[in-house]
């Protein structure tokens, strides 16, 4: 612990320090915000249409953040869109680093033409914008919070499978997994208990970098109304839709991108901060 | 070099293949486009007949073979919404991606340089704190929400610059502003860091050592060598611009590439989708060999080891 301690505030540790304190309030925001007694975010009020903030030194007043074209609360919607961004982001890295990283295990170990097929596919994809990709795959399967996950996933397994991939090649030549092939483990014993463990590190790094991408990707998926659909309230939603109001409303679109900004600062310091000091061989992409 | 160089122009045609079947594929996914182009209330024969005359009846293969077949010319049929041939639909949008493209890399190269050098130079002071800090920033700021930023600030407030649309130069400022921000940041921050890293290099302090002019050893022992992976991410950015940036392109209603894909998305007009996607697939993989050019003129290892 105190190893830990010293690293982050070593040097420019102090900014790994503070994305992690901007993650640990943000998902205690997500956890407990529903306790704060916050209205509906769904619930809309024709007569409170777009009302200003009313946080001010003497009071947080009913609606802090303001109130929506459809006079939802601004804030509550932040709140509970939180939710859905971290479960939605969180489930696709997960998804896409167990896809991508075992696909790089089975290139790496097997090479071939399995591995040439696979760093082929990767390259294809590679050739394609990652939005375009997205919008193709969403406008095929349709809108939903499933398939939504599993575009974000399929656009992010590949840097799993190549990072890994390149480990795999520097850890299959060693001592220990000769060892282990001569005594006649089978090859899947061999990849997940010998080599698996050695690769495992970078593939944190490239998960807690590739989160921050994904939230973004999410926000300018729903942005354009094809992400998350109502009445799951988003971010890149609540952008869209405030978008019509800028010029009456300013708070609408301003609060949920302030969320946005602070969730991928936050990501990115703490990804940052992860690679330099587990694997800063990752460093130049 | 040669051989290098004809083994990576072979990888980007294998790329662009791979794309032509994806598009393909996905674009039969979205829905008969036969039906949706009828009115409604039309009858089946009417159906069947427009959808022999658009060659959809034919097996699936053979839909396929006829679309690398047209790909290759440059046909990629009539578009559904325009009735008239999607590439040209495609090619006349293509100037507003690539002004705003260049204008956001021009806006990130110069600024970016500049900051990341600066920060380089003077480590461990204000400047590098700041330069850093606002790097951080302007990489986590999405950039739909900045362009709205923007446009509350200097086009509903100010009155200074149009909200979006197309016409005049004074439209492309916000948007470029928008893109550029993004791209300064990363690549001010790639510039500071690899810079930081030469900087520690033998050569550079034999370059003093020799009593060459800081200037003459920041230039020519210190820059040049920090540049490889600023070329790369130069391009990887320079890729992702070109491939239209759709979200940015939406906000400002800039009538690029992008948005046309999206908005043909919608009308089920494959044609132009695909049209679309090849463009910019093709421009992506140009790009990057070129980037692969540029590092053999960097670094002459490179061009060796090929």
């Amino acid at each position: 612990m105190r190893t830990f301690l010293g690293a982050l505030t070593r040097g420019s540790g102090w900014l790994g320090l503070i994305g992690i304190l901007l993650i640990t309030l943000l998902l205690l925001f997500a956890a407990f915000g529903p306790l704060l007694d916050l209205p509906d975010p769904t619930r809309t009020n024709l007569r409170a249409r777009m009302a200003a903030p009313t946080i001010s030194l003497f009071g947080v007043g009913p609606h802090p953040l303001g109130t929506d074209q459809l006079g939802r609360d601004i804030l509550s919607r932040i709140v509970f869109g939180s939710r859905v961004t971290l479960a939605v982001a969180g489930a696709a890295v997960i998804l896409g680093g167990i896809v991508g990283t075992l696909l790089g295990l089975v290139a790496g170990y097997f090479g071939g033409f399995l591995d040439r097929l696979l760093m082929r596919l990767a390259d294809i994809q590679l050739a394609v914008p990652l939005m375009l990709l997205a919008l193709m795959v969403i406008a095929a399967l349709g809108p939903s919070l499933q398939n939504l996950v599993i575009v974000l996933a399929l656009v992010s397994w590949v840097r799993y499978a190549r990072i890994v991939r390149g480990q795999v090649l520097a850890v299959r030549e060693r001592e220990f997994v000769q060892s282990a092939r001569a005594i006649g483990a089978s090859a899947p014993r061999i990849i997940l208990r010998h080599i698996l463990p050695n690769v495992l590190t970078p593939a944190v790094v490239v998960a807690t970098l590739e989160l921050a991408r994904v939230i973004v990707l999410e926000a300018g998926l729903s942005f354009l109304g094809l992400g998350v659909q109502p009445p799951f309230p988003s971010w890149g939603r609540m952008l869209a839709e405030g978008r019509t109001y800028i010029a009456s409303a300013w708070w609408i679109i301003t609060f949920p991108g302030i969320a946005l900004m602070l969730t991928v600062l936050a990501v990115n310091l703490l990804g940052d901060w992860l690679r330099d000091h587990l694997d800063p061989r990752l460093k130049v992409r | 070099m040669a051989r290098y160089l004809l083994g990576r122009v072979f990888d980007g045609l294998v790329a662009i293949l791979g794309v032509v079947t994806i598009v393909f594929v996905v674009s039969r996914l979205l829905g008969d486009p036969a039906v949706l182009l009828l009115p409604i209330g039309a009858t089946q024969d009417q159906i069947a007949e427009l959808r022999a005359g658009l060659g959809l009846d034919l097996p699936l293969w053979r839909q396929y073979l006829d679309f690398l077949g047209g790909a290759v010319q440059g046909d990629f049929g009539e578009s559904f919404q325009f009735m008239r041939p999607a590439l040209d639909v495609v090619l006349e949008r293509m100037p507003a991606t690539m002004a705003l493209a260049f204008s956001a890399l021009g806006i990130g190269i110069v600024l970016g340089a500049l900051a990341g050098s600066l920060a380089a130079l003077y480590r461990g002071t204000v400047v590098e704190g700041v330069v850093m800090v606002l790097a951080l920033l302007g990489q986590a700021t999405p950039v739909f929400w900045l362009g709205l930023l923007l446009i509350l600030l200097f086009a509903v407030e100010l009155g200074l610059l149009p909200t979006g649309g197309y016409d005049g130069p004074a439209s492309l400022i916000l948007p470029a502003l928008t893109l550029g921000t993004f791209t300064t940041a990363s690549i001010a921050r790639l510039l500071r860091s690899g810079m930081l890293d030469v900087l520690r290099d033998d050569h550079v302090r034999t370059a003093r050592a020799k009593g060459l002019m800081p200037r003459t050893v920041f230039l020519w022992h210190v820059a040049r060598n920090s540049l490889i992976p600023v070329v790369t991410m130069t391009g990887i950015l320079a890729g992702e611009l070109l491939g239209g940036s759709v979200v940015t392109e939406t906000v400002f209603s800039w009538p690029g590439v992008g948005r046309l894909i999206v908005q043909a998305m919608e009308a089920k007009d494959f044609p132009v989708v695909q049209a679309g996607v090849m463009v910019i697939a093709t421009t992506f993989v140009i790009i990057n060999l070129l980037v692969d050019l540029l590092y053999g003129i960097l670094d002459p290892r490179i061009r060796r080891r090929g």
